[in-house]
């Protein structure tokens, strides 16, 4: 093998130094610190409290889990299955797929269970979530405000139902910036199955009217995990470091004839670009996971499944990525949740509590928080006419989540919805609340964390939001 | 400061900026009378307006500062009397429970600003309307370019600073040349211009690039942001929607110089124009680029008031530069909009006619076909001729046997043209994701071309693609026909796309393009150009009478050349949403015909080759066939030529969504908090904002031409001002008030308000002349100056507010990409028409569903088009694009942000486009480069940066050079694999090693930061 005629790391930023002779001091100290331009850098000043948490895992059920079958146990609508929905719940309120349609009582199509020493009441389809009952803590009481996938996904991210406003990742690089220096600090995965995948669009990881470094990176199960990661056909890691090189010592010449700013951060951005080319097939490469591990999550190898996504958060969060989305498309379950809710709950059940299993054992649950949620919840009221096939509809007054890891009460549930699981009741948890919670979790106060676009000052939790503090350790 | 635009340099220069600030407000307030514009509304606007302000649900005390005489008739502010003044004693209170603003508001006063507050009030406490409400006054200042010159020297002179000088000529047509074209400058542009050493050189040149088409594609780039212009519907399944053409309309107004007050009343009115050609209808599609939503279980309702809030926000944004749509829940805060004012604003809007939930994946409401330009001139052309060769009358023409004879005679001919075409290969492919039925059915190949559809599940298929591939021999082709034998079961048949593909001249299948388009019959809502459009939610329907064949023919755009070992593959897809029937069998026909008719089927076919006695069926088929194709005319042939060709350029014409009124306009009334449930709110009627005045109804509703005539009236305050601020941005670099979407109090006081207004009455005094405001930009020498800044000026002026330097600006996303395809040679000019698909990573477009989708890039010479025709998808932006910055168009976007990340850096590196587009550069600088690398690396360097390289950077470039030449010669394989990158041919003439080599330097060149610039 041919010897690269620069060290990628430390001979060039020596020459660098060399060749940027001359530089305002302002561009040379960029050059000495590149990681400091090179990876997000947040704003400063955060956190402004004490903070549990350093990272967040958001496990999102997209599709809109149903709560009443899962986490909200309502003996009533077992007894009145098949009654008349009472008007006095639906009247003038929003609705989607029911529209002019006779609601009906379903009662729970499966059983629930309780697990742990705490106790938690739980469905019977989630045994190994169960088994990690003690450590979660279940929201019963949650609220958002709109009914439909797309603009619900736009709200739970953002705080906001129309498209333009940051999501909660690019807020917390925003924030605190990034802690690794070879992957994107706001990364997403997605998976799906167990009923139809409902879309979910780039938008809901974008930055807004946030700086667009801030933006969240989805990843790939198939293909290139990362967008152009991989070298053009034919081109070594040798010949592209080399070309690189080029590039970089191109820009430090310009250096010498122009006063612009960007040069400086552009070489640092090749650097990054190039550490992301070498650290990306690491992190998407098991084979240093033992066999024992691999089987806990229920995957052999970067496939596109929930369980591999579990595995990959987990390295994520290790290499100091601060928000991992995952996405499980397979929640609308509109028919069929007597046959399709198990599947779903089959897809992403192991790798779930392995997650959480995996990062206690390497000592990351206490400072990582994770949020298991959908965009919305599912009605009381039944969907189709066949007791076997039918499903539920949409629901945003009133559904259930759950939290755990660093600050949050472990084996505890908070909140209520009414008799029949319609209302959110007690401790009503809004989505805004949710954000509040969460930037409190990494010590920001949600109202001092704004940015200024067109003449006002945003936040993540636009004119609202509460810490709940009830869900607190 | 305002949202940073250039991440690195702000951090960086914070602390200088923060200084330098500071020092001018002190300057300017020392000196001078304190004005209320610049000196206090910042102040009331930051701190005290959201609770002391037009809000009146917000407002506290009953108080509100915004208005002059309120505050005095509370005693709060005492003109002349600052130590009498509460305002001065409250929020100079020490108590902070008593302190203004209070503590929960979370904002300080500094000492400066409270004592600012108090000069004010005892300077006798004058207020000023907000700037940008006041009709902009033409200040003193030359006519022409220098008055711009002019005002920016009498800021700078102010200030004691001195301008820098000219910059060089090649940095200047590079700059003029992306600025007006977003092209690289010709290299023999530049030579001239720089040889040229006339006075008026420089005026030539930038007339030169004005005149050039691909001003129009660069200017579009920033309003099609504006107007939020993109090929897909947003909401859910974000699927296509045809309105493409809207996108040429703007290109070409901008070429047309269209004055900036007809745009505007076509794009807000085309459609209520009294007099409307097709392009001023299809600029009404404006109002039809808001997101769109057919999910299932949405609520009509609430989309309806989506739709409506969104025009509003737009409307507002665009052309008012106003955040009018802040006003949704709750009077604004800022400004003296009112909730009801934008209720009032909506209404302009109710009447266009649309669902609040469309019905599935093809309609999306009104619509019409239009030709281009090209097409418009022939179409006019070919009715005139027919109205001339048909005359007054219908002739009584003989149907004696004679005269059916040479019609038969005339079909026979093209009839024996056309040859069954045997597939050597015919198979259902079940590739697709959405296509997950089509495994219960297979193929089988009969005699004569026949392939046998034969269903192997009991569940009929709704879906199916069917593959049969044909080997060719030496030839011509000019068109093939499809036959659909009936299924016997069913009546009916639905073909949803028909494609050809040419496998074995290119490395990769070659997509043919079919234009002409006869089908033996179809229906409005089914036409068989349907199953060329790319969605197989539309497509030809049809049945099956007797037992006879459908057929249609498909004519190719040009006649194609076949040679052995090439091969041809049709695909027949079909994507119904209910049960139809399949044909039982079918066949493709190919014919090397001139002017193809449809090969005749059943009957008709009999009749027409037979030359003996006909049976009765023969005759009566052979009588209908006159009837048809004769139509009782002696020029029959010339006739039917012309038909055809304008069923041709029918077929051809682009459908577009446009806006169309009806007849009662919905019900608008104000939505309490926004809640579109609430319907407790007041009824609003078509009426701008109140405090802008108020329109004479004279008795009718207002439409969206009197918003039009309004939004472009000389006394409106605020159009001009916004248009010139945002040219201003695209040619300075930021704009002279620097936030571009708000020209309210809570955006930015121009930094030179003077020069934002006479550039206003410039723009206003010349008809709305775009092109006349853009070269009296052009033409100062304020735009000509280097951008590399003084020391004097980076330390005094580090954002470059007063203008004392050109302004360093990265270029726009699609326009990075464009130079790379223009550098390389391989950039393909042809303008407007559907859009294009370049390269994109495989599965991006996998978390779309409803339907899911393939990305299927254009394996033709579309892959080279500009970025501006790149396919726009809301929801998944080509990720090129986003990287370097260009918005989903879900919203208005009146500004881009300019970032540097390490995404960029991957895109450049490694995306194909830029992979492919190097290769045939360097095989470019192989071919007219020189003799030696010395030579070339020169040449390189001055096609891609419009100058020669340093010693030292050509040292670099040799060495980069020497290392992969050995790189490449030790593994000559990977040479070959980079070059394999992309559909563009690969020249034989070269070695692979070296033009690999040189790819590689030609990718270190595209890489360079400089590239990106234009200084």
């Amino acid at each position: 093998m041919r010897k690269p005629r620069f060290n990628l790391f430390e001979t060039r930023r020596a020459f660098l130094g060399q060749a940027s002779m001359g530089l305002g001091s302002a561009a040379l100290a960029s050059l000495l610190k590149p990681s400091l331009l090179g990876v997000q850098p947040g704003i400063g000043g955060f956190p402004n409290g004490q903070g549990r948490v350093k990272r967040i895992i958001f496990l999102c059920m997209a599709g809109g889990p149903a709560h009443l079958e899962l986490l909200d146990h309502k003996p009533e609508l077992a007894k009145r299955h098949g009654e008349p929905m009472p008007e006095s719940f639906t009247k003038g309120q929003q609705i989607a797929q029911l529209q002019g349609k006779e609601l009906r009582i379903l009662g729970p199509r499966h059983p629930f269970r309780h697990y742990g020493e705490s106790g938690q009441h739980m469905t019977s389809l989630l045994p190994h979530i169960g088994s990690i009952a003690d450590d979660i803590c279940i929201v019963r009481s949650m609220q958002t405000e709109q009914i439909n996938h797309d603009t619900a996904h736009t709200f739970m991210n953002s705080g906001f139902r129309l498209a333009g406003r940051p999501s909660m990742g690019s807020w917390l690089l925003y924030g605190l910036g990034s802690e690794s220096e070879d992957l994107p600090g706001f990364v997403v995965l997605t998976s799906e199955g167990g009923s139809q995948s409902q879309p979910i669009a780039a938008r809901q990881w974008n930055s807004g009217f946030l700086p667009s470094i801030y933006q969240g990176v989805k990843f790939n199960s198939t293909g290139d995990p990362v967008n152009y990661v991989r070298n053009p056909r034919g081109v070594s890691r040798e010949m592209q470091g080399e070309l690189i090189d080029a590039v970089s010592e191109l820009n430090a010449v310009q250096q010498g004839w122009t006063r612009d700013p960007e040069i400086a951060t552009r070489i640092a951005q090749y650097e990054l670009a190039f550490r992301m080319q070498m650290s990306v097939p690491d992190l998407v490469d098991f084979s240093d996971e033992p066999q024992h591990v691999l089987d806990m999550y229920g995957t052999q190898r970067v496939d596109g499944t929930f369980a591999a996504n579990c595995l990959l958060a987990r390295r994520m969060a290790e290499r100091g990525v601060r928000f991992i989305h995952l996405y499980h498309r397979g929640w609308d379950h509109h028919n069929e949740i007597k046959t399709l809710l198990p599947k779903s709950c089959g897809y992403v059940d192991q790798g779930t509590a392995a997650l959480v299993k995996d990062l206690k054992q390497r000592g990351l649950f206490e400072d990582t928080l994770i949020v298991w949620c959908g965009e919305f919840g599912r009605t009381p009221m039944s969907q189709g006419t066949d007791p076997d096939l039918m499903g539920r509809d949409h629901h945003i007054k009133g559904f259930s989540m759950w939290m755990a890891g660093g600050g949050i009460k472990g084996g505890h549930s908070y909140g209520a919805t009414d008799e029949l699981g319609y209302n959110a009741v007690e401790n009503v948890v809004h989505v805004h609340d949710l954000h509040a919670t969460i930037l409190h979790l990494f010590g920001i106060d949600h109202t001092k964390l704004t940015y200024r676009f067109q003449g006002r000052d945003f936040r993540l939790t636009d004119v609202h939001g509460k810490v709940v503090t009830g869900i607190l350790a | 400061m305002i949202a940073p635009v250039r991440i690195g340099s702000d951090m960086r220069n914070l602390a200088v900026a923060l200084v330098a600030t500071f020092l001018a407000v002190a300057t300017a307030s020392a000196a001078e009378r304190i004005e209320f514009n610049r000196d206090i509304r910042p102040i009331l606007s930051e701190n005290c307006f959201a609770c002391h302000g037009p809000d009146r649900n917000a407002r506290q005390a009953g108080l509100r500062l915004d208005r002059r005489e309120e505050a005095i008739s509370r005693g709060v502010i005492q003109p002349g009397n600052a130590s009498s003044s509460r305002l001065v004693a409250r929020v100079r209170q020490a108590n902070p429970a008593l302190a203004m603003p209070p503590l929960a508001a979370d904002k300080k006063l500094t000492d400066r600003q409270k004592d600012l507050l108090a000069a004010w009030i005892d300077q006798g406490a004058e207020y000023q309307e907000h700037w940008a409400y006041i009709k902009p006054e033409r200040p003193d200042a030359p006519a022409g370019p220098a008055g711009i010159d002019h005002l920016v020297g009498a800021r700078l002179d102010q200030r004691g600073l001195r301008p820098v000088g000219e910059a060089d000529r090649r940095t200047l047509a590079r700059r003029v040349s992306f600025d007006l074209t977003g092209l690289p400058p010709r290299p023999d542009q530049v030579e001239s211009f720089v040889r040229n050493r006339r006075p008026d050189a420089w005026e030539d040149l930038v007339d030169s690039l004005l005149d050039s088409p691909h001003y129009g594609e660069r200017m579009a780039v920033h309003w099609l942001d504006l107007v939020r212009y993109a090929d897909t519907v947003g909401y859910h399944g974000d699927v296509p929607v045809n309105i493409y053409p809207f996108r040429d309309y703007v290109v070409r107004s901008f070429n047309e110089n269209k004055p900036f007050d007809v745009m505007t009343r076509e794009q807000l009115a085309g459609d209520l124009l009294p007099e409307r050609g097709p392009w001023q209808v299809v600029a009404s599609g404006y109002n039809r680029l808001s997101r769109m939503t057919n999910e299932g279980g949405s609520q009509a309702k609430e989309y309806l008031a989506k739709y409506a809030a969104d025009r509003v926000r737009n409307v507002s944004t665009v052309w008012l530069g106003s955040t009018l749509g802040c006003a949704e829940c709750h009077d604004h805060k800022f400004d003296p909009f009112l909730a009801r004012d934008f209720y009032s604003m909506g209404a302009f809007f109710a009447d266009i006619e649309e669902k609040g939930v469309f019905g599935g994946n093809a309609d999306w409401g009104s619509r019409i076909r239009v030709l281009d330009g090209a097409a418009e001139a022939e179409m006019a052309e070919i009715e005139s001729s027919l109205e001339r060769l048909r005359g007054p009358d219908r002739q009584d023409l003989p149907r004696d046997r004679q005269t059916l004879d040479a019609l038969a005679a005339y079909l026979r001919e093209d009839l024996l043209s056309w040859r069954a075409l045997g597939p050597d290969k015919a198979w259902t492919d079940c590739g697709h994701p959405d296509f997950d039925q089509c495994g219960q059915f297979g193929l089988e190949k009969e005699g004569e071309g026949l392939v046998k559809v034969i269903l192997s599940g009991d569940k009929r298929p709704r879906e199916s693609i069917h593959r049969v591939e044909f080997p060719l021999e030496e030839g011509r082709l000019t068109a093939f026909a499809l036959e659909l034998y009936p299924s016997g079961d069913f009546a009916d048949f639905y073909l949803s796309e028909f494609e050809v593909r040419l496998l074995g001249r290119e490395t990769w299948p070659v997509r043919l393009s079919l234009t002409g388009l006869l089908p033996d019959r179809e229906e409005p809502g089914s036409m068989l150009r349907d199953t060329l459009d790319g969605n197989y939610h539309t497509g030809w329907k049809g049945s099956w009478e007797e037992d006879e064949a459908r057929t249609a023919v498909f004519v190719l755009e040009s006649p194609l050349r076949t040679s052995p070992g090439e091969r041809l593959q049709v695909s027949l897809i079909a994507h119904a949403r209910q049960l139809h029937g399949l044909p039982s069998r079918f066949r493709i026909l190919a014919t090397d015909s001139a002017f193809p008719e449809l090969p005749a089927t059943g009957e008709l076919r009999r009749a027409i080759l037979s030359r003996e006695l006909l049976s009765d069926g023969q005759s009566a088929a052979l009588d209908a066939a006159y009837e048809r194709i004769v139509g009782g005319n002696a020029s029959w042939r010339e006739i039917r030529a012309l038909e055809r060709r304008r069923k041709v350029l029918r077929d051809g014409a682009h459908e577009t969504l446009v806006a169309k009124s009806v007849e009662e306009p919905r019900a608008m009334r104000i939505l309490p908090r926004g809640n579109w449930m609430d319907d407790s709110g007041d009824p609003v009627e078509p009426q701008v904002p109140e405090f802008l005045g108020k329109l004479p109804t004279e008795g009718r509703r207002l439409n969206r031409l009197d918003l039009a005539a309004w939004v472009t009236h000389p006394d409106n305050p605020l159009t001009a001002r916004v248009f010139a601020n945002r040219l201003w941005r695209m040619f300075f670099g930021t704009g002279l008030s620097k936030v571009l979407d708000d020209l309210g109090s809570q955006g930015e006081l121009p930094d030179h308000q003077e020069l934002l207004d006479w550039l206003a009455a410039e723009f206003v005094e010349s008809g709305w002349d775009i092109r006349h405001l853009v070269r009296t930009m052009l033409l100062s020498e304020t735009y000509r100056r280097s951008s590399e800044p003084s020391d004097e000026l980076l330390a005094a002026d580090p954002y470059n507010r007063l203008h004392g330097r050109q302004t360093m600006a990265r270029i726009d996303a699609e326009f990075v990409r464009d130079n790379a395809l223009a550098v390389s040679g391989l950039l393909n000019r042809k303008m407007g028409g559907p859009s294009a698909k370049p390269y994109q990573p495989p599965g991006y477009y996998k978390e779309l569903n409803f339907p899911k989708r393939v990305y299927e890039p254009d394996l033709n010479a579309n892959q080279f088009r500009r970025g501006l025709y790149t396919h726009w998808q809301r929801q998944y932006l080509h990720p090129a694009l986003l990287a370097f910055d260009a918005p989903a168009r879900e919203e208005c976007a009146a500004d881009r942000t300019v970032s540097n990340t390490p995404l960029q850096s991957l895109v450049m590196l490694n995306d194909p486009s830029y992979v492919e587009a190097a290769r045939v550069f360097a095989a470019r600088i192989l071919r007219e480069g020189g003799g030696s690398d010395r030579k070339r690396i020169d040449f390189a360097f001055r096609e891609a940066f419009t100058r020669l390289p340093l010693p030292r950077e050509r040292e670099i470039a040799l060495g980069l050079l020497e290392r992969q030449r050995e790189g490449f010669g030790t593994e000559p394989a990977r040479a070959a694999q980079l070059l394999a990158t992309g559909i563009s041919a690969v020249p034989h003439d070269v070695r692979t090693v070296e033009l690999a080599a040189w790819t590689s330097l030609a990718r270190a060149l595209f890489n360079k930061h400089e590239f990106l610039m234009r200084y």
